[in-house]
């Protein structure tokens, strides 16, 4: 046999048949996902289409008066304490989270393994469980008062809770894991040698750090910023139970429109605003990193 | 030993000591609190103290005797248990579809059913409220069971595509021209080593619905309330101790989980 | 190990093998077309393997060997084409109804299963009665040299065991047709050869037309009945080993099989002239070219003390350097300037070598001379 020469063209042998098979195999592939895909379109798409409908079609048709009502003062002072407790705990999750996902990544498997299970813990604990501990802990008469004040440090209790510190607080401990997590992660795949290297060529061990090391972990360092922030923005268990009613987040607002007022124009608008703030922010990070990474020419 | 070197960059233990304390610091924030409800738990005085002045069982005799916190438990293991199920089979079936699959629906598809993890859970809260009133699902454990079934179907369905990713699909392609249907082929082989996905990702989807707080909220109403939903509405209106109680038993529980996870990880 | 003429003949027949060379089926292959976007992976290719034939598809990685392979065997649906098991179009078939034995490259053994299990799997699938089941999977355990480990997880085997299991498995239920990509490839070179002849010896016992995948060329060589070299998703010759070798037909074939030297030649009026001196080709041209090229085997070439013999070519060089190497010298030549040939010769002791620089003459056997066009060109 020679090499096969293109000769007249002929008809290709069974490609009708061919394909109709490989689109029935597809077919059949794809309708594994059918039932999933069922539940997460009724309960998922669809209610949000509602929300948005909603939203914008009143009892006199068309209207934008939802969205105008969020202009109101009260609705802004939701906004900038929703975002003032999500920049401030992605903030302190840094301060806090960085440190220990740096120092866990560079112990030998054993402790590693042990500060890990000390972050995942409180992963696997409920929600509920951990609010209410630190409802106990920072209350009038909970733990923290009742020692500074036996010590004699203070002579009244502090307010701890049912204000924007308790609220804090709470919601950095909620968060720190889901922060750790994804940059202890990416710690793991940095190169430390590329820190030796570093030190040879004359930077100090804190230049070194500042200039080699934290860059390599920017990725994971973005994911955990993003997924924390993300959060916080929607977050209702936490600022509901510890904020005792003077922290009004977008949630609780939300909450509130619909199962005190009924007032579902305002409530779907408001989860809207909230969806698309949501989306946007996650679309815009990928772009920043899938910029990023063509930077660095990965 | 302080002045020996810990860092590629010569930085000694000792100059390092801050960072060891404010780490021994955060995890002792991460732990501690929750913690520190287990001996509180046993406290006899209505106002918690730790440590507790006098021991007692009280509030656990309190939860035990209480109809309606224990109708609240059997509720939430009940829906916990079938979203497990639902979501596992589901998603799983997903998972091995798309991930075998060449057609560019795929990939959207993957999309899609991720979804569900970065919406905002009051809105899908609120979403399903909406659409559940018209047929009469909220208050239900079906309407309950679907919803959860919802959140958990993304993380099943990340846990068992990583698996499906370390799976050899060769082996699947030898029993296929032995003579196993496609079916038989993912019964008899795939599925077996895939096990512990499937499984870490089941005690997600049971874990994921039993702590699950904001949709229990708007939906699980009535004597169908979960156990969630009385914590909350009892933490909200005043701090009845007997949660004390229930957090404690729910802590251990965790800690089984976290343990069991953690085992079949190991295996992987 | 194999004869190009072959008839077949067993080792010794046992139950089951017989029946085997009977089922032996011959496939053919039409017309097959199979792209992934723009990337031509098999391209109109067309093969006819004999029945009970050991055939070795041989090419680099990309070639499309491999996905030729696997559309024979049902998991890569190609574009277009035909493949006939004997008179039976099998194309739409799916693969669980191909009566196919297959052994990959990893082996892929079940690792959740013993050594046993994995053989009977493909038999109860059959629907085999459990004691006969067990009946041939110690046949088969005995076949292969691995009796008595049945009962073994797979992970406790060695690299050979896991091989021989992997070939058990299948042809236990006597398929028609055997399929094996690189099956080797994963062995040390011990080990490799060894299991070269045993694959071989088990074709032969059994009688099952094969289609073996590799892009080792002496695996090939060694083990084939024939051989067809495919590149960039065409077939570019199909030969018993031997002919192959000798007589390549296309530049490809000739490089990628065994060494090869090449040096420009000019054609014209039908007479081919290397450097200006006409040279006598093996065989009638197989293109009218200007520019081809004399494709040159080492082991071809000795150093000629005079003018070369009626059945004889020759070329000069210049000798640059001997080298000792214990039982055979090899001497560096250099012709026209720029072309440098290693030649290997036996050493004798009374041998006077030449001095550096001196000027050499290479022969070589006009029947040995193949000349053909450049790679890419007609």
């Amino acid at each position: 046999m020679t090499i096969t020469e293109h000769t007249t063209p002929e008809p290709p042998m069974n490609k009708r048949a061919l394909e109709k098979q490989a689109r029935a195999q597809q077919r059949n592939e794809l309708s594994l996902s059918l039932p999933a895909f069922i539940l997460v379109g009724s309960l998922v798409l669809v209610p949000i289409g509602w929300l948005f409908w909603l939203s914008i079609y009143g009892s006199d048709g068309f209207t934008a008066e939802n969205y105008v009502r969020l202009l109101h003062p009260s609705y802004k002072k939701t906004l900038i304490t929703t975002f003032e407790l999500a920049f401030l705990v992605t903030g302190l999750c840094i301060l806090l989270g960085y440190p220990l996902a740096y120092l866990a990544s560079q112990l030998k498997p054993r402790m590693a393994s042990l500060v890990l299970l000390c972050v995942l813990f409180p992963f696997w604990t409920s929600l509920l469980v951990r609010t209410y501990a630190w409802l106990v802990l920072l209350q009038r008469r909970g733990v923290i008062n009742t020692w500074l004040m036996d010590m004699g440090l203070i002579d009244a209790p502090l307010k701890l809770v049912h204000n924007f510190t308790g609220t804090t607080i709470g919601m950095v401990h909620i968060m720190l894991p889901f922060f750790i997590l994804p940059l202890y992660a990416s710690m793991k795949t940095v190169d430390l040698s590329l820190m030796k290297a570093a030190s040879n060529l004359g930077a100090s061990p804190v230049k070194a750090f500042w200039q080699v090391y934290v860059p390599l972990t920017l990725s994971g360092l973005g994911a955990g910023v993003i997924l924390v922030f993300v959060l916080s923005l929607g977050f209702y268990v936490t600022p509901a139970l510890l904020g005792g009613g003077r922290v009004m987040m977008w949630a609780m607002q939300i909450e509130r429109s619909m199962a005190v007022y009924a007032d579902w124009g305002a409530a779907s608008a408001l989860g809207v605003v909230l969806l698309v703030m949501t989306l946007g922010i996650l679309w815009a990070f990928a772009r920043l990193t899938g910029a990023l990474s063509s930077v660095e020419g990965k | 030993m302080l002045n020996k070197s810990a860092t590629d960059t010569q930085v000694t233990h000792l100059q390092r000591l801050w960072l060891y304390a404010l780490c021994t610091l955060v995890i002792f924030f991460l732990i501690i609190p929750t913690l520190l409800v287990i001996p509180m738990s046993f406290s006899d005085s209505r106002y918690l103290s730790f440590p507790p002045e006098s021991w007692s069982l009280r509030w656990y005799r309190a939860y035990f005797s209480s109809a309606e916190w224990l109708q609240a438990t059997a509720v939430s293991f009940k829906v916990a248990f079938l979203t497990m199920i639902l979501a596992t089979t589901t998603g799983t079936l997903a998972s091995y579809g798309l991930h075998t699959t060449r057609a560019r629906m795929g990939k959207y598809m993957m999309v899609l059913l991720t979804m569900p993890m970065i919406i905002p859970v009051i809105l899908l809260a609120v979403g399903i409220f909406l659409t559940f009133a018209p047929v009469g699902l909220n208050s239900t454990i079906a309407g309950l069971v679907l919803a959860h079934t919802v959140l958990a179907i993304p993380l099943v369905m990340i846990t068992v595509t990583a698996g499906l990713k370390n799976f050899d699909i060769n082996q699947e392609m030898v029993a296929r021209s032995m003579g196993a249907s496609r079916p038989w082929a993912f019964l008899t082989v795939t599925l077996p080593q895939i096990r512990n996905s499937v499984l870490s990702g089941a005690l997600l989807a049971f874990i994921i619905s039993l702590d699950e707080v904001v949709i229990a909220l708007l939906i699980a109403g009535g004597d169908k309330a979960t156990l969630t939903r009385r914590m909350f509405l009892a933490l909200r209106d005043e701090i009845d101790p007997t949660i004390a109680a229930i957090s404690t038993l729910l802590i251990v529980f965790s800690v089984v989980m976290l343990a069991l996870s953690q085992f079949l990880q190991s295996k992987k | 190990m194999h004869d190009v003429n072959k008839t077949s003949g067993p080792v010794s027949a046992g139950p089951g093998e017989a029946s085997g060379r009977d089922r032996a089926l011959p496939i053919s292959v039409k017309s097959l077309t199979k792209t992934y976007g723009a990337f031509n992976a098999l391209n109109n290719v067309t093969l006819d393997i004999r029945s009970g034939e050991f055939m070795t598809l041989l090419g680099p990685s990309g070639s499309g060997k491999t996905t030729l392979l696997m559309v024979l065997a049902g998991f890569v649906r190609p574009d277009s084409g035909s493949v006939l098991f004997g008179d039976e179009e099998v194309l739409l078939l799916p693969p669980h109804k191909r009566d196919i034995g297959m052994v990959f490259q990893n082996y892929a053994l079940f690792p959740h299963m013993t050594v046993a299990e994995n053989l009977a799997y493909p038999l109860k699938l059959r629907s085999i009665a459990k004691t006969e089941i067990r009946d041939r999977v110690n046949r088969a355990l005995d076949l292969v040299q691995l009796g008595g480990l049945g009962d073994r997880g797979i992970d406790a085997l060695s690299g050979g065991q896991t091989q021989r299991v992997a070939l058990a498995r299948a042809v236990i239920f006597e398929p028609r047709i055997l399929l094996m990509d690189e099956p080797l490839s994963a062995l040390d070179k011990n080990l490799r050869e060894q299991m070269q002849f045993e694959v071989r010896a088990l074709h032969d016992r059994l009688g099952i037309t094969t289609v073996y995948v590799t892009h080792d060329q002496r695996e090939a060589l060694t083990m084939s009945d024939r051989i067809a070299v495919i590149n960039d998703g065409q077939i570019q010759q199909v030969d018993p080993p031997q002919r192959l070798y000798e007589r390549p037909k296309t530049f490809f074939v000739a490089s990628f099989i065994g060494e090869t030297y090449r040096l420009p030649v000019d054609i014209a009026n039908g007479i081919a002239s290397l450097f200006g001196q006409p040279i006598k080709a093996g065989g009638p041209l197989e293109s009218t070219n200007p520019q081809q090229a004399l494709i040159l085997r080492p082991e071809m070439l000795h150093i000629a003390e005079g003018n070369p013999g009626p059945d004889e070519n020759q070329m000069t060089g210049t000798l640059r350097q001997t080298v000792f190497q214990g039982d055979s010298i090899v001497s560096y030549i250099s012709i026209h300037g720029d072309h440098e040939i290693a030649v290997r010769s036996q050493h004798r002791s009374n041998q006077t070598l030449p001095e550096p620089g001196s000027q050499v003459r290479l022969s070589w056997l006009i029947q040995d001379t193949v000349i053909l066009p450049e790679d890419g060109q007609t």
